[in-house]
């Protein structure tokens, strides 16, 4: 043995720990059924409504607004109005996309909590072409959303990066990037003729994805064309996974690192490239928020959230394409329905601390794989005894 | 000479905004020596920031002590947070970045529900006065910093507790063969971050702020743990990180009143604390801690005494 190869053994024996830990999150996320997320939601649920009576308001106000948030009924008065459904889709879009980037992470024995940051880096990347390409139609708008999509796969491969290369835990680095792609992106905007502190120029028409069909048929609300695009998304992302080469080695690494490695999988690549293209969901996530709802480019003051729902939409939908594509549609519409709660005097926040309370229900998965280990103990000692 | 005077003139600016880092970087410091990585700091001190104001705004008129109380309750609240945090990582060997996720979600929409239910909108009333600046307009928060940092430099390198305390992060298995229960220490070392950064908190919103808002803390809690990162887990490590970042912070805001010095964007120094935190975490980051924010399993956390027949 040279004294390199040594180092590197010596290495790999210190990475057990390392590798019981990505063991155990593909364990927890991706190997158990899909009773544990539903479980967890239904408590959310039911503690929000609980709390809700506890402090003297009535929680039926809040299953009302959800459901005229989901069918456009308004219970209260009897009306029927769409836009409530096409808000909901809105506001879901960036919330798929950004959870299928914490999901795509999380197969590959990572966590991407950058997604936000890679979401800045989309915004500012999309809001840049939007401005400074010439409107060409079709070629301006493609342009804009492959350059988000690149800037959000820079990004995020920087995380990437760093953990394979100098084994830089991602969660800190993407905490650091996130705050890094924030300021970055107020210095890039504010530099644009003509930007003010919040906003810059308007786009021109040709790199918006509004979609006057998609308005039409929910009575003028902002729905857009990056509603085919988190649907386009939620199915590449299963094809990536389950059915190509790359997915397979990234779902390996995944699994367990060390006999990726032995497999003759290229771990430290494949850390890299499964950010990059975590980076380029949440990426694409920016270019639908910039240029499908806003008309001009904004300058973002603080994080829009997107990027730390999308972690709990992840982790609820088992971080599998379906099941991501229904918690995304799910926290979109308790995310949407808070102004309609507020007008029924209920604080909207109940349903952000729904969402934290699946989240935090969801950690409690691992008190089924204690009481199955407490059993396995009991039946050894039968059988010693 | 003309940028002497304003360094002079900064200082109390500064050591406002340093106190706080200091105080949730201490605790962060405990947590994560103890193999815990507490990413919830920020929304432990949301919590205690809005505990704070609130109860500050509530017992204003009718006591003298508000502002001794509301700290001490904002680090109980704070506290009491850290312990589902405690409670899902140590005992339900729960993954730590969720756990911590989890909490900041829930703090962020907590906290402006209480304000909605007692102020009825999304922040709470302005308070009439808040924390009184001490001799040269200096808060006396940077004390309270101060003294803590001190405290836990004690407590974790001339006590035994504290030697138990970095076994626990550096080699449980060890402390487990010593008889002594990882899980207990882990249990205070959290309690321990939770009720500073609670104290952090209130300190944020009794000096820098005259209402609680949700957008209070704004990161600080993030900034303390770069400052963990940067200081490299030591006691006076985190205190020159502290500094630096404060110093960082500071001129954030004040950088548009120095002469000559205007074509810097302030969100260049809002930048810089993580910047260099990273940078030095490329540098270091294959020689750090071991076992922080991995899951040590149970056989090893708990030693229950096996007699040998």
């Amino acid at each position: 043995l040279t004294n390199r190869t040594y180092k590197r053994k010596r290495q790999n024996l210190n990475n057990a720990g390392e590798l019981e830990l990505s063991f155990r999150i593909n364990d927890m996320f991706t190997a158990s059924s899909w009773t544990a997320s539903v479980i967890a939601v239904i408590l959310g649920f039911l503690t929000a409504t609980l709390f809700l009576r506890a402090i003297g308001r009535n929680p039926s106000g809040m299953y009302q607004a959800l459901l005229q948030v989901v069918s456009g009924f308004d219970s209260r008065r009897g009306t029927w109005n769409a836009r409530y459904v096409g808000e909901w889709l809105v506001v879901s879009i960036p919330l798929i996309l950004c959870a299928l980037s914490m999901g795509f992470a999380v197969r590959s024995g990572l966590f991407n909590i950058g997604a936000e940051g890679q979401y800045i880096a989309g915004v500012t990347a999309a809001q840049i072409t939007a401005i400074f390409f010439p409107p060409v139609p079709v070629l301006h708008l493609a342009a804009a959303v492959c350059a988000a999509m690149l800037a959000g796969a820079v990004w995020g491969g920087i995380t990437g990066f760093l953990k394979a290369r100098y084994r830089v835990s991602e969660v800190v680095a993407a905490i650091m990037l996130n705050y890094i792609a924030l300021y970055l992106h107020r210095i890039i905007t504010m530099r644009i003729p003509g930007s003010s502190t919040f906003r810059t120029v308007d786009f021109p028409v040709t790199a918006s994805l509004s979609s006057s069909a998609l308005a039409y048929l929910t009575n003028g609300s902002r729905l857009n064309y990056g509603l085919w695009f988190a649907a386009a998304a939620v199915v590449i992302y299963r094809i990536i996974m389950e059915k190509t080469a790359l997915g397979f080695s990234l779902r390996a690494v995944g699994f367990n690192r060390e006999a990726a490695q032995h497999a003759g999988i290229r771990v430290k690549l494949n850390i890299t490239a499964a950010m990059m293209i975590a980076g380029a969901f949440a990426g694409l996530a920016g270019a639908c928020v910039s240029l499908g709802v806003f008309s001009y480019g904004r300058i973002l003051s603080s994080f829009d959230n997107y990027g730390f729902d999308g972690i709990a939409a992840a982790l609820c939908g088992n971080c599998t394409g379906a099941g991501i594509a229904v918690t995304g549609l799910l926290f979109g519409m308790l995310k949407s329905a808070q102004p309609l709660m507020q007008a029924r005097q209920i604080p909207g926040e109940i349903t952000s601390i729904i969402m934290a309370l699946v989240v935090v229900f969801l950690s409690l998965r691992s008190v089924i794989q204690m009481f199955a280990e407490w059993r396995m103990k009991r039946l050894r000692i039968k059988e010693v005894s | 000479m003309v940028y002497f005077q304003f360094a002079i003139k900064m200082i109390p600016s500064v050591l406002m905004i340093v106190s706080p880092i200091l105080i949730a970087a201490a605790g962060g410091m405990i947590c994560e020596r103890s193999g815990i990585l507490n990413i919830a700091l920020e929304g432990l001190m949301t919590i205690g920031a809005m505990t704070a104001a609130v109860s500050h705004i509530l017992l204003e008129t009718k006591t003298g002590f508000s502002i001794p109380l509301a700290l001490l309750i904002a680090a109980v609240s704070g506290g009491l947070f850290s312990l589902i945090h405690a409670f899902t990582c140590v005992t339900l060997r729960a993954n730590q970045i969720i756990s911590g996720t989890g909490i900041n979600l829930l703090s962020n929409g907590l906290t402006v529900f209480v304000c909605q239910l007692i102020f009825r909108m999304d922040r709470s009333m302005n308070y009439r006065m808040g924390m009184r600046q001490g001799l040269f307009g200096i808060y006396p928060t940077i004390i309270i910093a101060l003294v803590i940092l001190a405290a836990v430099w004690f407590l974790m390198y001339k006590r035994p507790w504290g030697l138990r305390l970095r076994a626990a992060g550096e080699h449980p298995q060890a402390l487990v063969c010593a008889g002594v229960s990882v899980n207990k220490i882990r249990y205070i070392a959290v309690l321990l971050s939770g009720l500073f950064a609670g104290l952090a908190g209130a300190c944020i919103v009794l000096t820098q702020d005259i209402q609680f808002t949700v957008n209070t803390v704004n990161g600080k809690g993030f900034i303390a743990l770069a400052a963990v990162s940067f200081g490299r887990r030591f006691p006076l490590g985190i205190l020159g990180s502290g500094f630096l970042f404060g110093i960082f912070s500071s001129l954030a805001v004040n950088i548009i009143n120095i002469e000559g010095m205007q074509f810097i964007p302030s969100e260049v120094f809002n930048m810089l604390p993580f910047l260099i935190t990273l940078l030095i975490l490329i540098v270091f980051g294959g020689k750090s801690q071991n076992t922080l924010g991995k899951v040590i399993t149970r056989a090893y956390a708990s030693p229950k005494p096996k007699v040998i027949r």
